[in-house]
């Protein structure tokens, strides 16, 4: 039930149009249309979606990483007035609706002369990365003991060496868990794009996909080829990372 | 402790302002802006009190009790399925099986699928004339149905293919099932309880602030499904999936209304916090927690 959508998109990106309309159902396609991929990645810039979408995604990981980690790290190893408190506060902005933030943020970026621009998309990752992220890094932090910092001072080291020397290669698996989430949330952006981009080649492959939906609507052979483009990096990814991820959720998730 | 406060505040510093940034100051903006009618084609911008609450409120707005009728039966319909599903699921895969991993994987993979991407499939498979489903329906002799097409079907139609998403709420059931201490069924075991009983009297009460976390998530998700909306439906056929934050989307952006559209979104908002409020209030009744009350 769950892997028939897949391997549904999959035969279809491969066959010709009447293959795939044939009834009953083939499930293999013969011959293998590869041509498919080539015609249905050149009618649309596929290439330049596909470097924004790369630019967006990197860029948004490093800000994620970085904000996020040493978020966590300030919220979690090191005791200061109020701190609890102020987490608490962050926190409640998990609860908001997006839809609330949206229409001010648009007018904000709008009045900068960056509507149109990729920096609405990555800004904001450079803030912090995610009060989730913060989240899951933070739990994952108490849980390394506090022994390793009192060492490190000790020895003269100060917060900084102790966050770039200890906590952060030693939480090497939650940090990948961040990645993944980073990486698949701006893979997957939909309607940020949708609301801060407008030229056509500053589009996404998300939105590029909707576009070529919008005027190719009856070529399915090409519309799943398209589509099968735009999933398959994510396959590969989780693929690459599942290990962490699931340990990831598991373990950092609820507990707290 | 060694200047805790600088460092502190020196490390949290952009999370702090982000929250600033991008989301106080955005919340406090839209109130503002609620209270206007703030148009983008619009030469100017009046103040207007409460005028656009009454505006929604009075009914002159059919369309603002509509979208608002479709998201609660959304989130009626989908609440409990997702929930029941995933919660079904995490219990075959919690069972001592072999390929466990790959299972858990299958039944995860959808969810980090591109909302786009998904959407282009499920359209296909639910296309009333060329898709599988209605194919495979006929070929059994079984009713078909217009699915994102037919007026009545548009809102199971939309929870369906959402449906095929619920990975990673599976994974946070599995996460607290694997919390349950072993000796929990032992001793029911030994007292010659079966399955049934074990359910009932260790797996679900012990389970209880899992299915209370997901139920909340899952209310908030719903009550603000938009991609769906937009990519599968475009509120269509005949407004009959016109889903409040498409409603929404669409009074801001294409019409250009963004005072009023403010509105709206805190409207949802505090839909959203009663809601909320409400699971919190009774969880107290059925919220089980291991070493007495949290709260």
């Amino acid at each position: 039930m769950f892997i028939i959508p897949f391997v549904w998109l999959i035969r279809s990106s491969l066959m010709n149009l009447s293959q795939i309309f044939t009834m009953p159902p083939e499930w293999i396609p013969a011959p293998f249309q590869w041509g498919n991929f080539h015609k249905a990645l050149t009618v649309l810039p596929f290439d330049v979606f596909f470097k924004n979408t790369l630019i967006i995604v990197v860029t948004v990981l490093v800000g994620t990483v970085i904000t996020s980690s040493i978020g966590a790290f300030g919220f979690s190893r090191i005791q200061w007035k109020g701190r609890d408190m102020v987490f608490a506060v962050l926190m409640t902005s998990m609860m908001l609706p997006a839809a609330v933030t949206m229409i001010p943020s648009f007018l904000g970026w709008q009045m900068m002369g960056l509507y149109d621009t990729l920096y609405p998309l990555i800004v904001p990752a450079y803030f912090g990365g995610g009060i989730f992220n913060i989240f899951l890094l933070r739990q994952f932090y108490l849980s390394i003991p506090r022994d390793f910092d009192e060492a490190a001072f000790v020895d003269g080291a100060n917060y900084w060496k102790i966050y770039t020397r200890i906590i952060f290669p030693l939480s090497r698996s939650a940090i990948i868990v961040v990645a993944l989430f980073s990486f698949l949330a701006s893979w997957n952006d939909f309607m940020g794009p949708l609301i801060y981009l407008k030229s056509d080649r500053l589009f996404t492959l998300a939105l590029g996909l909707q576009m070529f939906q919008g005027t190719y609507t009856a070529q399915w052979d090409l519309l799943m080829a398209a589509s099968a483009t735009v999933v398959l990096p994510c396959v590969i990814v989780f693929l690459a990372g599942q290990r962490y991820f699931l340990e990831g959720i598991t373990l950092t998730g609820l507990k707290g | 402790m060694r200047k805790g406060m600088f460092y502190g505040l020196l490390f949290t510093a952009p999370a702090i302002l982000g929250f600033a940034i991008f989301t106080l100051g955005p919340m406090i903006a839209s109130l503002v802006l609620s209270l206007t009618d703030y148009n983008v084609f619009k030469e100017q911008t009046a103040f207007a009190g409460l005028d656009n609450y009454m505006r929604l409120f009075s009914g002159e707005d059919e369309l603002f009790y509509k979208s608002l009728g479709i998201t609660f039966y959304f989130v009626v319909l989908r609440v409990p399925a997702v929930i029941l599903l995933s919660f079904g699921i995490a219990l075959l895969l919690n069972l001592n099986v072999k390929g466990r991993a790959i299972f858990r994987t299958i039944i995860y993979l959808p969810s980090i699928v591109p909302a786009v991407a998904s959407a282009m499939i499920w359209m296909w498979l639910l296309n009333p004339d060329l898709g599988l489903i209605n194919s495979l329906l006929s070929r059994l002799h079984l009713p078909t149905s217009n699915w994102l097409y037919g007026e009545g079907s548009v809102i199971p139609s939309v929870v369906l293919t959402t449906l095929w998403g619920i990975g990673s709420t599976v994974i946070i059931f599995l996460a607290g099932l694997s919390g349950i201490p072993r000796q929990y069924y032992e001793a029911i075991e030994v007292d010659g309880g079966g399955w049934f009983r074990k359910l009932s009297h260790v797996t679900i009460p012990m389970v209880t602030p899992t299915i209370f976390f997901n139920t909340i998530m899952t209310i908030i998700g719903s009550f603000q499904v938009f991609n769906e909306a937009y990519i599968l439906t475009q509120g269509g056929p005949n407004n009959q999936s016109l889903f409040y934050v498409f409603y929404l989307w669409r009074t801001g952006f294409r019409d250009a209304e963004m005072g009023y559209a403010s509105a709206l979104a805190w409207i949802l908002f505090v839909i959203i916090l009663f809601f909320t409020f409400i699971v919190f209030r009774t969880s107290k009744s059925w919220v089980y927690y291991e070493g007495g009350d949290r709260t």
